[in-house]
């Protein structure tokens, strides 16, 4: 069954279509790849999903239940979150204090103004497991802004972990990472719990295909091929598009 | 590996993940802790009630001038609003609160105030949908426009206000019934003092609870902050609502102390003076609104004993002088009292370098 899915998505921007008529069905545990060349309309996907854009038309469901017109921060409530392609962090904050956020905000304890940071027990025990899972025990009380770059590439993955979301979109998480610390960094994606859905975005075609079982390819705002990994990889049409150069390298 | 020096030792029945939870709850509890700096402000501030008896009219302006910058500290410093009209709240509140005293609704100068205050926060609720969208110069606008006609208001209905004559026949009955206020100001010293330390323990506390961690992180990134789940609309609601109460907890005070209100607790003057105390104090670590009051109040007093007529000029010769000092030596200066305040409170604490890096409010 389909975690996630979209119907007839479309997003114009005045005169240009971002998104047209994007129809796609995330099935519940998948390891789900969108790829396609830059201007595509990924990320306006990825926004779209998440409620920071608005669609024109269309529909947006979350586990049978139609999201299309709920804020971002409601779609995190049910389940959804995101990680962002270029890193948005709270640069004045440490690890620590930035996915004690997240938590105390799933446990409905975000708004709570009179106890301390800190004081209830069951956020801070979530806040060492993240930590740990996501190799940052070592940074917690080092300032963001701080932090090498690798590792802020993790704390932006941990953070959406944090929400504990039933669905996952990772927006290009190895952008950028230098090469020494890609290795800890795709060791986490991959080691993510199997029961989370993840929708990657990414360039990287390794990475795509060593991750996903699923991949949809968007060219020009639209969907274009959907499928099977080795399908994608022998469709001559995405060949023709998109992978030309590196398929017949 | 620097993890080490998280776990603590072990007495068996904890496990390395509790005690690290543990340490991780000591490590965030532990920048709320009162740093002796802290202790010794207030212990002073408390201490001027005895040692300076003959200034206590001025102090009490002071101490209400830093409630009021308080409350303006709480939306610009922790959450990013900019507001030029944080007197509506200061004028409403001050003429609630004398009005309730002339025609003895309510008698008790400690309850009235708090009603005051709450009569504001229900005025800072309303208008606070106005400030949720725009860029800071709507903010500014909307602020300044509805002080603008909060002021109006109080002028039309002047056989409500007053008008331009103020608000008169206001009698301030004895606190908790058994204090009276006094010409000297002596009453009215202890008592502002006192609302001025309560209101800053109750400020204190929001903004080192999670509540004010999300403000936080709203002022710093609201697109993520959105996107871990935070409410960003009611966040701002909370707090713009809670600013209006310190505001009108200001506001009656000054119409208690003074058993006097009067249009100018609506003007600009009186917004934009605020703007000047946070620009000389500083935002974002609570001190500087009341730190700002303190040489504002000072500068004020010694340079109209001065020059009368024209003390403005150098409030204005002071202003441009903070300004060319340049805007980042001032914000080091600024660091390094947040810094004190903030590390005092936690040097004993034995931690990887990378810590000082780490104090909580450091900008």
């Amino acid at each position: 069954m389909a975690i996630l899915e979209t119907k007839g998505l479309e997003k114009r921007f005045g005169g240009i279509v971002a998104a047209h008529d994007v129809s796609i069905a995330i099935e519940q545990g998948a390891r789900h790849a969108l790829i396609g060349p830059n201007g595509a309309g990924k990320t306006t996907v990825i926004n779209l999903l998440t409620g920071v854009l608005k669609p024109t038309a269309g529909t947006i469901m979350l586990d049978g239940r139609d999201i299309t017109a709920l804020d971002p921060h409601q779609r995190v409530r049910l389940g959804m979150a995101r990680t962002f392609q270029i890193n948005q962090l709270f640069l004045d904050l440490t690890p620590l204090e930035t996915i004690g956020l997240a938590v105390s905000e799933r446990l409905g304890l975000g708004g709570d103004w009179w106890r301390l940071v800190g004081s209830k027990h069951e956020v801070t025990e979530e806040i060492v497991e993240i930590a740990e899972r996501f190799r940052l025990a070592d940074v917690m009380h080092v300032r963001t802004a701080t932090l090498p770059y690798g590792k802020q590439r993790l704390l932006e993955i941990a953070l959406a972990f944090a929400c504990r979301p039933r669905v996952l979109l990772l927006d290009e998480p190895a952008a950028g990472v230098p090469e020494a610390e890609r290795h800890e960094l795709l060791a986490t994606i991959a080691a993510l719990p199997a029961e989370v859905t993840v929708l990657l975005i990414e360039h990287d075609m390794d990475l795509v295909f060593s991750f996903a079982d699923r991949i949809s390819v968007l060219v020009n705002g639209s969907l274009f091929v959907d499928g099977a990994p080795e399908d994608v990889a022998r469709d001559p049409r995405v060949r023709a598009v998109y992978l030309g150069e590196e398929a017949d390298a | 590996m620097a993890a080490a020096g998280l776990v603590r030792p072990l007495d068996g029945a904890v496990t390395v993940m509790g005690a690290l939870a543990d340490d991780v709850s000591t490590y965030l509890k532990r920048r709320a802790r009162w740093s002796p700096l802290e202790i010794a402000f207030w212990v002073f501030a408390f201490a001027t009630i005895w040692l300076f008896p003959g200034k206590h009219l001025i102090l009490t302006e002071t101490a209400i001038l830093a409630l009021f910058a308080l409350s303006l500290d709480l939306i610009l410093g922790y959450a990013g609003i900019i507001s030029l009209g944080q007197a509506a709240f200061f004028g409403f509140a001050g003429y609630f609160a004398g009005l309730v005293a002339k025609y003895g609704f309510i008698d008790e100068p400690v309850i009235a105030l708090v009603v005051s205050g709450v009569a504001a926060a229900a005025l800072g609720f309303l208008t606070s949908f106005l400030v949720l969208r725009g860029s800071d110069l709507t903010r500014l606008m909307v602020t300044l426009g509805v002080s603008l006609m909060l002021g109006e208001l109080a002028n039309r209905y002047s056989d409500i206000t007053g008008g331009a004559d103020g608000l008169q026949g206001v009698t301030i009955a004895p606190i908790l019934g058994r204090f009276h206020f006094d010409m000297f100001g002596h009453t009215g010293y202890t008592y502002a003092l006192i609302v001025l330390f309560v209101c800053f323990v109750i400020a204190r506390r929001i903004v080192y609870s999670p509540f004010g961690l999300s403000l936080r992180a709203v002022k710093g990134n609201s697109l993520r902050a959105s996107a871990i789940g935070i409410p960003i609309k009611w966040r701002l609601v909370a707090i713009y609502t809670a600013s209006a109460f310190f505001a009108g907890i200001a506001g009656a005070l000054l119409t208690q102390t003074t058993a006097f209100c009067s249009l100018d607790v609506l003007s600009l003057d009186r917004s934009a003076d605020l703007l000047l105390v946070l620009i000389i104090g500083g935002t974002g670590y609570l001190y500087g609104g009341l730190i700002g009051a303190v040489i504002y109040k000072f500068l004020q007093d010694w340079v109209a004993t001065l020059t009368p007529q024209y003390w403005q000029f150098w409030i204005g010769l002071v202003l441009v002088v903070i300004v060319l000092i340049g805007r980042q030596r001032f914000e080091g200066w600024i660091a390094g009292v947040r810094g004190a305040f903030a590390q005092l409170g936690t040097r004993q604490v034995t931690r990887p370098a990378a810590l000082g890096s780490a104090a909580p409010d450091g900008h």
